[in-house]
Order: structure tokens, then C-alpha cells, then sequence
């Protein structure tokens, strides 16, 4: 069962594959610490909070530097000031400055550079790498307490390495993020100054998660081979992964409460200013939307990166051992991306309905406008990927040697998937030609625009998700044979839930989609994820009691995928990346003309919204750099591994 | 039946069958949507065709003994004559000038401004209601008078494009590009709040945002003609002669 090569591998090239150390805490976290300070010189002064503005009185009047010249009038006002600050420690006076409306002087010239991409450029590279960075350890975690559980070295190995895949992007992570706060400061001081006057106290609080996420990470990383002694210092060293965690994920939702607030603001009064509560301005709107989409979506694209890596070594490697271990941590992270990947229609279909119930212009530019387009290329990336997972399970079932049994099953789940793949993406809006219009009498297929609503694509997505688990489910079983009698019959009971399941989610979609109220077309969509996720717990349980004695049907040989599979890793993970790129300016773009919707006007140049086929270039121009810079962290980190693969 | 040819009968059945709808009922799916349902029927054959090494080497087997096996010279050059003769000759097809218009990315719903000015006052289409609708339970009478008016609104000013029936179909619409809107349908103004639709009627094609092209549209913009009462009376109708309701987020 595959090659066991041993962690000392690992250990010994450790100080030449984690060439991140060059980059990371030396020069990153100064760079960053640095970079603040700066920050704070630059911003303007009506963007320190009160706060400030009464310490700094208080200590003027303390050393009585407040002298007759300057009148009564300052005098009262400070001493008035003091008073309420002293008046309660807890009970500071914490109002913020309204809005600032900007003129075409607030925004810095650079001669030569769009402030608008450079923003861009830096807050996607920037976010590409943060979300594959806080991923890996997610599952990293995972993998290892599962290798500490199941006592199989092979997931405490396959651990190690994803980490260390991921050490050299942390710099870089660091790094992007430093670019991006420099561009925003030189580029936007206005609209800094301003969110610091709400987000200021979460701002060191950010800084100081970064400072524990860094320490946290090198302990894990470096600590790795020196406290597997498979008792108290493993445990110590989960439960520093634990911290490592809990820090990354409570960094990005303060990102993310300050990139929501620019959407939907709260905690702040109609001119924007602040009314004092924190909380209120973190807990947005779209807050909680935003932190449940991009924490599932980022753990799905950590594993398709890792994928993609696995992908890299597998195609590269010389010896069947390597091969086989490769193989087996790309079907690995590709289950781990793919795993994430099925609930995320789900949290986007609530980030959406409740962009669209905060304010209906903004769901409509989400939807309806121009960048419904963008949707639609979305669609056929979504699409992409799950076909791309499908094929990589599908060629997987030649590892078995009883897969044969099973392939010909792979044409029906395909005509399924090409037929809701169909109606997943098939517009509302379809692009016409004058003559078809005529033909048509309108601007809809009488046939084909039912298909362009949401319920159908609900009901086609919830079928997609089902037969991609079929497939997972077929590949399972083809390297097994049950032992239990009653295994056939089972059988039978999956295929009835699996058949009950579809016929309830077609009904749902069609009744309750087309036949009634459009309340109900919104909350259909509930009981139809419910019933996907009932029926896969169920076949998952089921499948649990079939097989927990099976006997292998001689198994899963690692190593004997087509070279083709591992393509299908890599266009996961450059799918991935492209649809962040895309969807992410989307969502950006629908605030429009606004810096802060509703509350503080863009009026720069830059203010108006790019057409979808520059947008497009520029994301497509930011996924080639990440692509390139991914490629060699791969590179750099296969270093280190020269003589493994001549086990 | 060598797979080569499979896939080639497979992609060319599907092809038939997207062209039935326009050739047998008049009814043609659209091109641009021909070409994405084929490119992924055709990817997705190919995908089912190469999951193993075997299958994939006899999908791809023919292509490759045409361009290596030196016996079949002929073949291959006459192949590599036909193949950009073919493209040539869907390019041509593609860029050929004729009488269509240009196909443009316009979009039929685009997004409402956040306010707009009308009849002297201001109107914010985030929290604007049909000031009408409520008595449809309150006072049922009175609403079916408005409706009624409505009608009589509709049918001196709104069918000779949108058609007696709603559906989009009226003298004029044939004349029109784009078209006029049906009303009839789930998936037409049951999909709209009421403040959007009052906006589209007031502000009509020249109140259009760049992206909806309101330079094309011919959709008049009626405030100058129609009060707002009528305006809103109108709408009542349009809802109400086909079943639908205005869409709604928070009841
Ligand atoms: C000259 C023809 C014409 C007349 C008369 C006309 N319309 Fe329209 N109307 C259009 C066209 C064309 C469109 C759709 C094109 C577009 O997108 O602007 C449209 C669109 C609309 C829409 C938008 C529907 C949607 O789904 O977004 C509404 C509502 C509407 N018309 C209501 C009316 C009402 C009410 C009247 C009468 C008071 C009226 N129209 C009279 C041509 C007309």
C-alpha cells in the first residue's frame, strides 16, 4: 500500500525548503509594523476619533499650556472635554466625524499609475494568497489529529508537506497585504482616514492577531519534527495549530467587517458618522453572509491549490514511490476542495438574497445589470469545476483493480451532470440576434426562459451536488467488497432515497418555483439543500454499515492515474482563482460610485465602473502573475526534495 | 462503432436537435446558447471517453495514425487543405455583412438609480410603495375601481405596443427593436418591485442607464402624460390582469 518514506526526509531538508524564513517574520511583520506607523502619520486629522482629540487636549490643559492668549472659549471646551472624558473611564466619548465629502485634491496624483488597479492588483494578489494561506491550516489540523487518531503516518506526512507548501506563501501573504494598506494609504488617505475613524480600534486589534498568527505558524511549522513524540508535545502542538487557526479566522472576518461595512454600512449615523459602537459597525449587514462564503470558499481553494501541487510533483516525479504519494495527496486535497466546494452555492445564495433585501439597486447591479454577464461566466466556471472533480473521480476508479465494475456507470452520471450543467448556466437574458428576436416575439425563448430563474438553477445545482457525490460513492466502492449479506439491499435502499430525493428537489424547484407566490420561490431553495444533504448523510451512514468490515476487492494502487487527471487538479485550482478574481470585482463593483455606499462618495476620476472586458483583463492579468508566483512556490519548495525522490 | 465516430454522431445529434425548436415551431434557441450547449456536450463526451488509458487511445488512436502512419500521406494533406478551407469558410459566414444588427450585451433589467425626481418631488426607490396596494385588502371596492381605471389607461396608451393581451405582442411591437416587454408570465414583472416598474414607466427608454442602451429603446417615458395617480393605476392593472405580484423582500 504505497511507499512509507519517513518524516526524516522532511526534517532534513526543512532548512532548505523553508526558504520562507528569508522572507517571513525578519522582513514581513517589520515591514508591516512600519507600514502602520506610517499610516497613522499620514491619515488626516479629522480621522482621529475622539478619543484622541480629548487625551491630547487633556495633556495641553494638564501642563497648563493653555494660556489667557488663547481666550476662555478653548479653555472651557477643554476643561468641558476633560470633564466628560473623566466623567467615566468606560463611558468615553467615542462619536465619530461624519463622512468627509472629497474633492478631486483629496485623491494623490501619481503620474503614470491608475490608483484603481494598483488598489485592485494588490488587494486580489493579496487575497488569493490570505485565502490559501488561512486554509491549509484548517486541514492541515484536521489531517493531522486524523493521522494522530488513525495512528496512518501518511496523514501526518501529507500534513507536513501541505504546510510547508504554504510557509513560503505566508511571506508572500504578508507582503501583498503590506502593498495593498501602502497603495490604499498613498492612494486613498481620505477614505482610510475616514474608516479608521469607525474601524480604528479594530485595527490594532488586526495587527496584533497577525503578530500570533506569525508566531503560532513558525512554532507549527518548525516545530513539527521535534514535537511528534506522539504524546504531550503532539498534543501541545495541536493545540498551537488550534491558536494558529483561531487567530487566522478571526483576522480575515475583521477584514471582512471592514470590506462589508463599505457595503452596507451600520453602526454609523446618515453622514456617516460614528455613533460608538464597534460591534454594530462589524456586525454589518453582510457581515456574517460574507465570513460563512469566503470561509467555506477558502478552504475549497486551498485544497485545489494543494491539488494543483500535488498535480506539480506527481507529473514531475521520477520513482512509483513519489508517484504514489503524490497521487495520494492529490486525491486528498482534491477531496478537501471539492468537499468545500458543494456547500458554497448554498452561502452564496444567501450572500446574494441578502445584498438584494439590503438594498434592492445593489441586487439588481448584482444580478439583473451588467454584471448579470459576468454571472453567466461564472456559472460555466462553477460548471467547470465540478466536471473537472467528476473526471478526476471517474479516472480514479482505475486505481481499483475492481473499478471496471463500476465505469459503466460514468455515461448516465455524465448525461446528468451535462443536462443541469445546461440549465445551470443557460441566461435569462439570452444574447440575440435581430432575427431571432423577431422570430421569437421578445426578448425570452417561450420555452428556454423558465430556465433562466432562479429555482432552476437551485434545482439544477442540488442535482449536480448529488451526482457528483454518486461519483465519489462509485469510486469508493470500486476498491471494496462488502462482506455483509444484506449489502444488496441496501443498495437498493440508497438508489430509492437518492431517486426520492431528486423526484423532491425537481417538485420543490417546479411547484414551488413557478406555480406560486414569489415569497416562496426564495424559500424553496431551503428544503431542496436540506433534502441534498439528508440523502448524503444517509448514503454516507448506510455506506458506513456496508462496508465497516468490507474486505478489499484488492484495493487502491496509488500511482496509476492518466497523466490527464492531473490536469483536471490544475484546472480546478486556475478556476478557482479566476472566479474569485471575477466575482470579487463584482461584488466590489456594485457599491458603483461609492467609496462607502450610501454614506461617502468616490469622486475620483476612477470612479466610474470599468467594462465587464477590461475587468475581465485585469483579473485575468492578476491570475497569470498568481499562477506564475504559485508555480514557483511548487519550485521552491520541491528543493528540498531532490534525494526523496530517488527512494 | 469506433469511437472517433461515436463522438462525431453524438455532437451532430445534438446539434439537430438544438435546430428543431426554430425549424419545426418557429421557435429558434438562440445561437450564442447552440454554441456553449455543444462546446459542453462535446467536452463532457470527450471526458467520458479518455477516463482510462485504454479508451483514451482508441478515441484518439485514428488522429494520430492519420498524422504519423507515413502510408497515409494523401489523406493527411487533403485533410490539412479541407480542415482551413472550413474555417475560412465559417469566418466568412460569421463576419459577412448583412442586414442584422449588431448583437449587443444589453440588459433588459438593469439596476434602478437609488432615487429618482418626478412630478416635483423626490422618489426613493429603495423604500417607494404603490400607494394603492393597501386597499386591496382594506377597501377591495375601491381597488377594483383603480383597477379598472387602470385598464382604461392601458388601452388608450400602453397596447398598441405591449399588446391587448399583455404579453408584449401589440401592433407596433413588430416594428420595434428590442421588443416591447410582455407583462404575462412568472418570470416578467412578478420578478420587479412596484417602485421599479413606477420607475420604468415615468422615466421610460431615456431614463435608461448607459448599459440598458436608452437610446435604443422606444418605451416613452410617460410623465409627462400620466399623473402619478395614473401611473400607479396603471401598474395595479398590469399586475392584476395577468396574476402576478410585485415582488417583496420583507413581508
Ligand atoms: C412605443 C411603444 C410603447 C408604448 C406605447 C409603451 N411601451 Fe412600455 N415598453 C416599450 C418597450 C420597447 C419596452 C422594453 C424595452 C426596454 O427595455 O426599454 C417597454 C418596457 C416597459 C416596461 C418594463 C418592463 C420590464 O419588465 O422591465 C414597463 C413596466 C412598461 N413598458 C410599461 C408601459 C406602460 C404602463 C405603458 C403605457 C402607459 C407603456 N409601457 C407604453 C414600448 C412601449
Amino acid at each position: 500500500m504505497g511507499n512509507r518514506l519517513d518524516l526524516s526526509h522532511h526534517i532534513n531538508s526543512r532548512s532548505r525548503a523553508g526558504l520562507g524564513i528569508f522572507f517571513c517574520p525578519g522582513v514581513a511583520v517589520p515591514l508591516l509594523l512600519l507600514l502602520s506607523i506610517l499610516f497613522l502619520q499620514v491619515i488626516p486629522a479629522h480621522a482621529f476619533s475622539a478619543e484622541t482629540q480629548v487625551a491630547q487636549v487633556s495633556s495641553t490643559v494638564e501642563s497648563g499650556a493653555v494660556k489667557a492668549v488663547e481666550g476662555v472659549e478653548v479653555k472651557d471646551k477643554a476643561s468641558e472635554l476633560i470633564k466628560s472624558y473623566k466623567a467615566g473611564k468606560s463611558k468615553r466619548l467615542k462619536k465619530g466625524p461624519p463622512a468627509p465629502a472629497l474633492e478631486a485634491k483629496d485623491y494623490p496624483v501619481v503620474e503614470g499609475v491608475s490608483p484603481r488597479v494598483t488598489v485592485w492588483l494588490a488587494a486580489q494578489m493579496h487575497l488569493w494568497f490570505a485565502a490559501f494561506v488561512l486554509a491549509v491550516p484548517i486541514f492541515v489540523l484536521i489531517l493531522e489529529v486524523i493521522g494522530m487518531v488513525t495512528g496512518d503516518s501518511r496523514y501526518d506526512r501529507t500534513a507536513y508537506e501541505f504546510i510547508r507548501v504554504s510557509i513560503t506563501a505566508y511571506s508572500i501573504t504578508a507582503i501583498t497585504g503590506g502593498l495593498l494598506l501602502l497603495s490604499l494609504v498613498v492612494f486613498y488617505p481620505a477614505l482610510m482616514g475616514y474608516l479608521s475613524s469607525v474601524f480604528g480600534s479594530t485595527m490594532l486589534g488586526y495587527g496584533l492577531l497577525f503578530f500570533i498568527e506569525s508566531i503560532t505558524l513558525y512554532i507549527y511549522y518548525y516545530g513539527w519534527g521535534i514535537m511528534n513524540d506522539g504524546g504531550g508535545l503532539k498534543r501541545l502542538h495541536l493545540f498551537v495549530g488550534l491558536l494558529l487557526n483561531m487567530s487566522g479566522t478571526a483576522l480575515m472576518f475583521i477584514a471582512n467587517a471592514w470590506v462589508t461595512f463599505m457595503m452596507s454600512p451600520a453602526g454609523v449615523d446618515k453622514m456617516g458618522a460614528f455613533q460608538g459602537g464597534v460591534f454594530a459597525a462589524i456586525n454589518n449587514h453582510l457581515w456574517s453572509p460574507m465570513n460563512l462564503h469566503r470561509f467555506v470558499a477558502n478552504i475549497a481553494y486551498g485544497g485545489s491549490i494543494v491539488g494543483a501541487y500535488a498535480a506539480y510533483q506527481y507529473l514531475s516525479s521520477k520513482s512509483q514511490a513519489s508517484r504514489a504519494h503524490y497521487d495520494w495527496m492529490g486525491y486528498t486535497a482534491s477531496l478537501i476542495a471539492i468537499g468545500a466546494l458543494l456547500p458554497i452555492p448554498f452561502a452564496g445564495y444567501w450572500l446574494t438574497a441578502e445584498i438584494y433585501s439590503y438594498s434592492q439597486q445593489m441586487g439588481i447591479t448584482l444580478m439583473g445589470g451588467v454584471f448579470g454577464w459576468l454571472f453567466i461566466i461564472q456559472a460555466v466556471l462553477i460548471g467547470a469545476l465540478f466536471l473537472a472533480a467528476n473526471y478526476y473521480l471517474w479516472c480514479g476508479m482505475g486505481r481499483a483493480e475492481g473499478g471496471n465494475r463500476y465505469t459503466g456507470y460514468i455515461k448516465y452520471i455524465a448525461i446528468v451532470l451535462v443536462l443541469s450543467f445546461l440549465v445551470w448556466f443557460t441566461p435569462h437574458n439570452i444574447v440575440l440576434t435581430a432575427s431571432e428576436t423577431s422570430a421569437l416575439g421578445g426578448q425570452y425563448h417561450p420555452w428556454l426562459k423558465a430556465l433562466g430563474l432562479m429555482p432552476a438553477k437551485n434545482t439544477a445545482v442540488n442535482i449536480m451536488v448529488i451526482f457528483t457525490y454518486i461519483s465519489f460513492l462509485l469510486y469508493r466502492r470500486s476498491g471494496k467488497a462488502s462482506t455483509v449479506p444484506w449489502a444488496s439491499t441496501a443498495t437498493a435502499v440508497e438508489v430509492g432515497l437518492f431517486g426520492a430525493a431528486i423526484l423532491n428537489i425537481i417538485f420543490l424547484g417546479v411547484y414551488y418555483g413557478y406555480y406560486t407566490d414569489n415569497v416562496y420561490k426564495v424559500v424553496s431553495s431551503i428544503p431542496q439543500v436540506m433534502t441534498t444533504l439528508t440523502v448524503i448523510l444517509l448514503s454516507l451512514c448506510i455506506e458506513w454499515l456496508i462496508f465497516r468490515r468490507a474486505e478489499r476487492a484488492g484495493g487502491f494502487t496509488w500511482g496509476r492515474m492518466p497523466d490527464r487527471s492531473q490536469y483536471a487538479l490544475v484546472l480546478i485550482a486556475v478556476s478557482f482563482t479566476w472566479l474569485m478574481g471575477l466575482m470579487g470585482f463584482v461584488r466590489s463593483a456594485i457599491r458603483q460610485n461609492w467609496h462607502v455606499y450610501s454614506i461617502m462618495k468616490d469622486n475620483s476620476p476612477e470612479a466610474y465602473t470599468p467594462s465587464i472586458a477590461y475587468a475581465a483583463r485585469v483579473v485575468s492579468f492578476g491570475t497569470i502573475v498568481f499562477m506564475a508566483l504559485i508555480i514557483f512556490i511548487f519550485w521552491l519548495s520541491s528543493l528540498g526534495k531532490g534525494e526523496e525522490n530517488k527512494v | 462503432m469506433h469511437k472517433l465516430l461515436k463522438l462525431f454522431l453524438l455532437i451532430l445529434g445534438i446539434y439537430v436537435l438544438l435546430k428543431l425548436p426554430g425549424l419545426l415551431f418557429g421557435l429558434p434557441v438562440p445561437s450564442s446558447l447552440i454554441l456553449l450547449y455543444l462546446f459542453f456536450a462535446a467536452i463532457v463526451t470527450i471526458l467520458v471517453m479518455t477516463t482510462s488509458d485504454a479508451s483514451a487511445n482508441e478515441l484518439f488512436s485514428p488522429i494520430i495514425a492519420l498524422l504519423e502512419e507515413p502510408a497515409r500521406v494523401r489523406q493527411r494533406n487533403t485533410i490539412f487543405v479541407i480542415l482551413p478551407l472550413f474555417a475560412a469558410l465559417i469566418t466568412y459566414l460569421a463576419v459577412r455583412p448583412d442586414s442584422e444588427g449588431v448583437v449587443g450585451f444589453r440588459s433588459v433589467h438593469p439596476a434602478p438609480p437609488a432615487v429618482i425626481e418626478a412630478y416635483g418631488q423626490t422618489y426613493d426607490l429603495g423604500t417607494l410603495e404603490n400607494p394603492l396596494r393597501s386597499l386591496e385588502s382594506s377597501e377591495p371596492e375601491r381597488f377594483r375601481s383603480y383597477v379598472k381605471e387602470g385598464g382604461d389607461i392601458y388601452f388608450q396608451n400602453c397596447f398598441f405596443c405591449h399588446g391587448a393581451k399583455l404579453d408584449g405582442r401589440g401592433h407596433y411591437a413588430h416594428a420595434l427593436t428590442p421588443r416591447p416587454l410582455t407583462f404575462q408570465g412568472s418570470d416578467t414583472i412578478s420578478q420587479l418591485q412596484e417602485s421599479y416598474v413606477f420607475w420604468r414607466v415615468v422615466k421610460g427608454g431615456p431614463g435608461l442607464p448607459k448599459q440598458a442602451g436608452p437610446w435604443a429603446s422606444s418605451m416613452p417615458a410617460w410623465e409627462g402624460i400620466l399623473n402619478e395617480e395614473e401611473v400607479w393605476k396603471v401598474i395595479l392593472f398590469i399586475y392584476d390582469y395577468t396574476g402576478n405580484k410585485p415582488r417583496q423582500w420583507s413581508h
